[in-house]
């Protein structure tokens, strides 16, 4: 079965199992070579392995939710949009999300995945309670947070390289409405940027999108988007009464892969440019329902096809604090020197991170993404130099095409991981096309 | 309003589950029906959180005809819609030399769906109300080599289920059937199936509660089956007879 990531660059020959039992499961793990698979909707290979990919999605039960601490333990390939469907109608949501609702739980796990709120709340581990992981020899082991079990740590941001994750127990967070409080600033620059962050560090939610292809002063603008939960009160008497129901969004649908040239500079310049008067025309305070603050890609189903067939790369690195600002205005005049736009350029700042293996650290984090061709590789390889040199890191999730090399030097934990998986005998029973490629 | 029940036969079926998800999350209790129901625990559970239903477990085997009364007698009551998952593909080849494997599979498909519909069919005409769902399949549509004992097991349960919808047209019940083409399931796992032919579980759900809400009598699921068998039907015996399918 031909399967890719979300980026559509690692187009697959795949066997691929859907097991429905944790005996299924067993059996699948003792073939060696196997690699959990969710929703698909990492970037690049990590959710794909030749000879054994085993496919989650059949363990999609919901079993328990306690209303009083908002624990639920769900199946690991239940998809976070159906934790929303069933939750927030009763005034809870996930305490962290990712840019799409279309993720299982176990690949939030694997990835620890990050939201708009990581400043203030952290990445996705930090609501996790404990996680039912199936090892190499088949046994199912509970891993609590707290315990001194190290693999609770490994496994967060571990890419499913610790084993098949099973069950997840985490906490939602309780809500008023399904709406957010958005506050848009317009920054005219990446300093005044950075600056808006850090005088917002109290906001719940902030992410900024940034104009990739203006240069010299104007470099870096950006527009901030702030987001609060509204409360019930907070709404127009007229949504009052049903806090939670959201008009039903129009879902647009790509049928077909674009042809190569409808994602050109040209056009890719013309939708920065729009976006960003957009955004200073509307900069101030408005009302957004959730799928719309949250997802606004989903609306557009099956979006990645506007790449054409190739597909597209993302490319999201982390710097710390210190060499943030520097590492930002590096990658972004490269860019802009290259004059090849990302469509979607989001800065978001991280907070404090402590643990093993996960992507975030506190600084601030960029992420791109860019068709697919010869000139975005060598462009690509460039700004993986930079990020080495500013002390920055990568972040798994999207990545399709980094080096053993460049992986190793960004991040010393791996040597630490590496070493782990062998002595464990993880590194035999679990490896994806990507933990091949970067030599995990 | 308190909606009617719905009772899943071979509730543990992927396609039983899309079914059982489609009709909780329009409010409607959901009785799954299988062997070793014990086991269906965890989709029992997840109905009741999701959709803050009422889901329950039996025990059922529909080849144990026999028992199919006190089966019945011991739900909670008679439900709404029934609706018949069960089924069995075998393996041809065993199939064809050994006619107790060829049996099983014609009892699995046709002979004990076709019982318990039978029983809940008498008890929904004197109620005067219910509706009858029959999983069947387009292997039923005409004979191929490559798996006409389950194929032909498929057909006698599709008259079966044509003949209980004249039967009870004029009585308050409605019967539906469901010709899925490929559904990507258990049953077909491992087989290399055409995508833009092969429908998720999922969209079986929606259609079967699409379909009994709008009282439809015969769906292929995915449209573009309808096309594909229109043309399998018409092709000539004298051809058809020569053709790899
Ligand atoms: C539009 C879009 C926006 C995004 N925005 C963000 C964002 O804001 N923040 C962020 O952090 N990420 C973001 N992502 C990335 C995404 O959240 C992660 O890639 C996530 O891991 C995807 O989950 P999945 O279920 O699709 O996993 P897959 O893509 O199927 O798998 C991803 C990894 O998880 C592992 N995995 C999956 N299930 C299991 C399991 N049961 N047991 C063990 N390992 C498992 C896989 O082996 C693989 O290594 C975004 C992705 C898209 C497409
Ligand atoms: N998948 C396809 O492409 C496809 C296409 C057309 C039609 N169909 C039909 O769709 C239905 C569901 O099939 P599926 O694809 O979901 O495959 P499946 O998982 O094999 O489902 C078959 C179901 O029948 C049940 N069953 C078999 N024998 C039984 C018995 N003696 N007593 C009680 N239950 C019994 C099984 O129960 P257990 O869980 O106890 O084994 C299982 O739930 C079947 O009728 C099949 O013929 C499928």
């Amino acid at each position: 079965m031909r399967i890719a990531g979300w980026g559509g660059t690692t187009r697959q020959d795949c066997r691929v199992s859907h097991p429905r039992s944790e005996a299924e499961v067993a059996a699948r793990i003792a073939e060696g070579h196997a690699i959990a698979r969710g929703a698909g909707r990492a970037y690049g290979d990590a959710a794909q392995s030749a000879l054994n990919t085993v496919d989650m999605g059949r363990f999609d039960r919901m079993i328990s939710f306690d209303a009083e601490t908002g624990l639920l333990v769900a199946e690991a390939g239940v998809r976070l949009a159906d934790v929303i469907a069933a939750f927030l109608p009763r005034g809870w949501f996930p305490a962290v999300t990712p840019g799409t609702k279309h993720v299982s739980v176990g690949g939030m796990v694997a990835a620890d995945v990050h939201g708009k709120n990581h400043h203030r709340d952290g990445s996705f581990g930090a609501f996790v309670e404990f996680i039912d992981l199936m090892g190499p020899d088949g046994a199912v082991r509970r891993l609590t947070r707290g315990d001194n079990d190290e693999m609770f740590g490994w496994t967060l941001g571990g890419m499913g390289l610790t084993g098949v994750i099973l069950r997840v127990g985490f906490r939602l967070r309780p809500v008023e409405s399904g709406w957010i409080r958005q506050k848009s600033i317009v920054a005219g620059s990446l300093a005044e940027a950075m600056a808006a962050f850090e005088a917002n560090a109290g906001a719940t939610y902030s992410v900024a999108w940034i104009d990739c292809l203006a240069r010299g002063v104007a470099m870096g603008r950006s527009i901030l988007m702030l987001g609060e939960h509204a409360s019930a009160a907070e709404l127009p008497a007229e949504r009052r009464a049903a806090p939670f129901g959201v008009p039903a969004r129009r879902r647009l649908t790509v049928p077909f892969h674009a042809p190569g040239f409808a994602l050109n500079g040209l056009t890719v310049r013309a939708f920065n440019h729009l976006y960003y008067a957009q955004g200073v025309k509307k900069a101030g305070e408005s009302l957004v329902d959730w799928d719309s603050y949250f997802y606004p890609l989903d609306a557009i189903h099956g979006w990645n096809k506007i790449y054409g067939r190739r597909g597209f790369v993302q490319f999201q690195c982390a710097f710390p604090l210190a060499t943030a600002e520097a590492g930002l205005a590096a990658l972004l005049t490269e860019i802009s020197r290259a004059g090849q736009g990302s469509f979607l350029a989001v800065l978001k700042r991280f907070g404090p991170q402590a643990s093993r293996i996960s992507f975030p650290m506190e600084g601030y984090t960029l992420a791109l993404d860019f068709p697919l061709h010869a000139r975005t590789t060598a462009l690509l390889e460039r700004l993986d130099r930079i990020t080495l040199a500013e002390g920055g890191r990568f972040y798994l999730a999207k990545d399709a095409r980094m080096t053993p090399h460049t992986l190793r030097k960004a991040d010393k934990r791996m040597a630490e991981f590496i070493a782990m998986r062998e002595r464990t005998g993880l590194a035999e029973a679990f490896s994806s096309t990507q933990s091949e490629r970067l030599a995990l | 309003m308190t909606k009617g029940a719905v009772l899943i036969l071979g509730g543990r079926s992927d396609i039983g589950r899309a079914i059982a998800r489609a009709f909780a999350a329009e409010g409607h209790p959901v009785w799954l029906a299988a062997r070793n129901a014990d086991g269906l625990e965890p989709d029992r559970a997840d109905l009741e959180l999701r959709y803050r239903v009422e889901a329950k477990c039996f025990e059922f085997d529909v080849l144990a005809t026999h028992r199919l009364e006190g089966f019945a007698d011991a739900l909670p009551g008679l439900p709404e819609v029934v609706v018949s998952v069960v089924g069995y593909m075998g393996d041809q080849q065993v199939s064809e030399t050994d006619p107790e494997a060829a049996a099983r599979v014609m009892r699995s498909n046709f002979e004990g769906p076709a019982a318990a519909l039978a029983l809940f069919a008498n008890r929904f005409e004197a109620r005067g109300s219910g509706v009858i769902v029959g999983i069947s399949s387009v292997a039923g549509e005409r004979g191929r080599a490559t798996n006409y004992v389950y194929g032909s097991a498929k057909a006698g349960f599709t008259a079966f289920l044509s003949g209980l919808r004249n039967r009870l047209a004029k009585k308050g019940v409605h019967v539906l059937t469901v010709l899925p083409g490929f559904v990507a399931t258990a049953m077909t796992e491992g087989m290399d199936l055409p995508e833009k032919l092969t429908a998720q579980p999922e969209e079986v759900g929606r259609a079967v509660l699409r379909a009994v809400k709008s009282k439809r009598n015969v769906i292929y699921v995915k449209p573009v089956w309808c096309l594909v068998m229109a043309v399998i039907r018409n092709i000539p015996e004298a051809i058809f007879k020569g053709m790899k399918l």
